[in-house]
């Protein structure tokens, strides 16, 4: 570890320039779910619609398209504002660590390059190419997807546990070993878990939709059939993340005690640690508030009791969270298991009464529990990211590099300015989106009820649906 | 040797996103100047209908070339950004604004929101490019050190400003001269007229900002203009007056075939001439290739992934664009997201 710089105050430009990086990655995060997840449900969805000629299906196949496409736009955008964000705030990250954990994003660039074609083909297919290679170039989407996310986690989890590289006598690092730095030890675990937290919160958003839609006793085929799907998908995932979440815990255990014991606000090394559900560390190392489980904690990070886990006092106060980050870690990370476990016990309802009855659940408290499931999922997924982000504080590279270090110059005015800029433009661009959302929402509405295609009609107005395109080899002349 | 190589990635990634994204941006500009909302509804139609299904890609090299910075150039990164701080950050306001505005305009119906989202997308097209331009200038007069922080002059100075109008006038060519394709594509001969003779405009405005450049450059930019009107640099210069010739010909011909070609060359020829003329530094004077490489065993990786990147994706976007210019995308309409619409043959 090259020599610690003491740095007594982090100086002025880290609280906006982080503020300003946690806000919109949390923007953008939400947007990320259904990014990486939406295309293959709305695959699996197409080909059962192919399959059993199933016009119900294949609208909501389309229709979701029509909403894939808002989307991906938007999260395009957000997502080249992070990238802007790594020069803008962290250009003293990029310039020493750049070219060792870069190569990550350069495969994510592509993947992502790639994405953008298939699904702007498919996207834009709907019409006039023949269905069956419509749907077969959709097919290779939610590999590229999965693509794209190895990039982005290589390059997270390369913070988290850095490697692939010697310091030298300066501090730069040298001798860079491309694979090792890809593939470092937080790797395997954070990938797996954040595919499936993908995964399990596109089936549940989507699913939700419906639910809210059958509580309000909308009950056709078309709302069994967009509930069912998506939340199979998710139901079907949910135990295998509980599984991936509880390992990639003991691999930070492992791999990162300080911030496990952040995590778990663990003060003094110990055996027998007891669990603490919520409650609040202060800085005097008294935990206040919460529900305290003798040795529980000991027993999930070992299976034994007697298992000894790190404390927050093993390194000095300089190299770990302060009470305040540890407490947010520790609820964050509380509410996110919480979570999961509630989603747990609803796929196990669901999945049981599948395999007994081979029904939907009739209760309408299921109902609202599903309807709750895409926004408590949505919420899991913050949490999640909150628990790795501000666990491993006060580094930006895990006990090579803090945060303080790698903040750019830029005035502190200057970033507070532009992150007050950055809150109105993301309002406004999230909350044009949702508008939009519920503006195609009320419009299909409206067509279903009134049922079957309308005649075209003769001049339309600015508020009848447009039934042809204005342009296009096809239509040319229609409307010019 | 390996870092010309990656300087030579970047360079040529630079370009494909000055001609993929400065089509896009281009097309922008033309919403904006379109007039109100009656004159100017059916460019926009065209503009909206032919951009939709290609916007994300062009605009996916610029993330290229932020990658292939920060992990090919570390230190180049992290001068450009801490000195072009302002220019970049707007820069990437407009972007969000830019695609946000684009992407929502869409399903709108009611004129009133179309507008709303229309003038944020045409305003960010216009003010994007002239920040990016702006912060290219600073890097070709060298106003990028590792000493320098932000401030006014590093980007508000003659070379970033004329870069930075530049960068407008020949999105403004790209974009007129690949809408009045599109065009005579979709049968419009009325429009097709109408964009050639806003890229003959363009294209006087590109020429005359060029000759401008060239002589502010003399003075606040010495190396980059000893490159331009010296070897290599020269000789893509050349190559760009005579694509802007060969441009407009072709334009003023009936059948304008070929001109998106040679727009395109008139773009990219002058940013490989920049770059060219820019060597063997990355900033003129300060940080050479060699200087601000990353490691190399990450460059020779680098090498690699661009190359897979090539294979891969070279195929994939040509099909798009074959697809697009065939007529095979097209968007969803109402009708074929209404039950029992159009679209359900499959």
């Amino acid at each position: 570890m090259h020599t610690v710089l003491l740095l007594a105050d982090a100086p002025a430009q880290t609280l906006p320039a982080r503020s300003m990086m946690a806000f919109t990655l949390a923007s953008h995060i939400i947007l990320v779910p259904l990014g990486v997840a939406l295309p293959l449900i709305t695959l699996v969805m197409h080909g059962y619609g192919l399959r059993r000629a199933d016009a119900d299906a294949l609208l909501l196949a389309r229709r979701w398209s029509a909403v894939m496409a808002v989307q991906f736009a938007i999260g395009v955008v957000t997502g080249t504002v992070l990238s802007f964000e790594f020069g803008l705030l962290w250009p003293g990250m990029m310039g020493r660590w750049g070219d060792v954990f870069g190569i990550g994003f350069g495969v994510e660039a592509w993947a992502f390059f790639l994405e953008a074609v298939l699904i702007a083909i498919y996207l834009y297919g709907w019409r006039r190419l023949p269905s069956r290679i419509h749907f077969l170039l959709g097919l290779p989407l939610p590999f590229v997807a999965l693509l794209g996310a190895f990039g982005i986690l290589a390059a997270n989890s390369w913070m988290n546990t850095p490697r692939g590289f010697t310091l030298d006598p300066a501090g730069n690092p040298v001798d860079v070993k491309i694979w090792k730095a890809v593939f470092t030890p937080m790797f395997g675990p954070e990938y797996w878990h954040f595919v499936f937290a993908m995964f399990v919160t596109a089936g549940y958003v989507v699913a939700g939709v419906y639910a809210v839609g059958r509580l309000r006793g909308r009950r056709d085929r078309y709302h069994r059939l967009g509930f069912t799907i998506p939340f199979t998908f998710a139901a079907v995932c949910t135990p295998v993340q509980f599984v991936l979440g509880d390992s990639i815990a003991r691999q930070v255990f492992h791999k990162q005690p300080v911030k496990f014991g952040a995590m778990e606000i663990v003060w003094k090394t110990d055996t027998h640690v007891p669990e603490y559900l919520f409650g609040r560390l202060h800085p005097d190392g008294t935990v206040s508030g919460g529900i305290r489980i003798p040795q529980l904690d000991s027993i999930l990070a070992g299976f034994r009791p007697d298992t000894q886990v790190t404390g927050l006092t093993s390194v000095p106060a300089s190299d770990r969270p302060t009470a305040t980050q540890a407490t947010v870690a520790h609820w964050a990370f509380d509410t996110m298991v919480g979570i999961g476990s509630v989603l747990l016990l609803l796929a196990l309802w669901y999945g049981v009464l599948w395999l007994r009855r081979r029904r939907l659940p009739e209760s309408p408290w299921f109902f609202r529990a599903a309807a709750c499931a895409g926004v408590a999922s949505v919420l899991a997924v913050e949490c999640g990211w909150i628990t790795t982000e501000v666990g491993r504080q006060p580094w930006i590279v895990y006990q090579n590099m803090r945060v303080a270090e790698a903040v750019t110059a830029t005035r502190s005015t200057s970033l507070w300015i532009m992150f007050a800029l950055v809150v109105v433009v993301y309002v406004f661009v999230f909350g044009s989106f949702l508008a939009v959302l519920l503006r195609m929402r009320s419009r299909w509405r409206l067509a279903d009820e009134q049922g079957g295609p309308r005649p075209a009609e003769g001049a339309p107005g600015p508020d009848t649906p447009e039934t042809d395109t204005p342009y296009g080899p096809r239509s040319a002349g229609s409307r010019l | 040797m390996i870092a010309g190589v990656i300087a030579v990635v970047l360079l040529l990634a630079i370009a494909a996103y000055a001609c993929g994204g400065g089509t896009d941006y281009g097309a922008g500009f033309w919403d904006l100047v379109a007039g109100g909302a009656e004159r100017g509804d059916r460019p926009r139609r065209l503009i909206d209908h032919a951009m939709e299904p290609v916007w994300e890609v062009n605009n996916v090299w610029l993330i290229f070339v932020l990658v292939i910075m920060w992990t090919g150039f570390p230190v180049f990164f992290q001068q450009v950004f801490t000195t072009m701080w302002l220019p970049l950050a707007l820069a990437a306001v407009g972007i969000v604004l830019r695609g946000a505005g684009f992407a929502l305009r869409k399903p709108l119906r009611r004129p009133a929101g179309r507008r709303l989202y229309g003038a944020v997308f045409a305003v960010s097209s216009l003010l994007t490019p002239f920040f990016l331009g702006a912060a290219a200038g600073g890097v070709a007069s060298g106003r990028v050190t590792a000493t320098t922080t932000a401030s006014t002059d590093v980007w508000a100075n003659p070379t970033s400003l004329l870069f930075g109008l530049l960068a407008i006038a020949a999105t403004a060519a790209l974009g007129a001269v690949f809408l009045a394709a599109d065009a005579r594509r979709f049968a419009a001969p009325d429009l097709d007229r109408y964009f050639r003779r806003r890229a003959l405009g363009a294209l006087a405005a590109v020429a005359v900002l060029a000759v401008v450049t060239l002589f502010v450059t003399h003075g606040d930019a010495p190396h980059v203009w000893h490159g331009l009107t010296h070897g290599v640099g020269l000789f893509f210069v050349i190559v760009a007056v005579l694509a802007t010739l060969a441009t407009a010909w072709l334009l003023n011909r009936p059948s304008g075939a070929w001109s998106r070609v040679t727009a395109v060359g008139v773009v990219a020829s002058a940013v490989i001439a920049w770059g060219m003329a820019q060597r063997p530094y990355l900033v003129p004077t300060s940080l050479t290739v060699a200087e601000g490489a990353g490691a190399h065993t990450t460059l020779r990786w680098l090498a690699f992934v661009t190359l897979v990147a090539l294979v891969l994706v070279i195929p994939a976007v040509a099909l798009l664009y074959w697809l697009d210019t065939h007529g095979e995308l097209e968007g969803l309409t109402d009708a074929d997201l209404r039950r029992g619409g159009a679209g359900d043959e499959g």
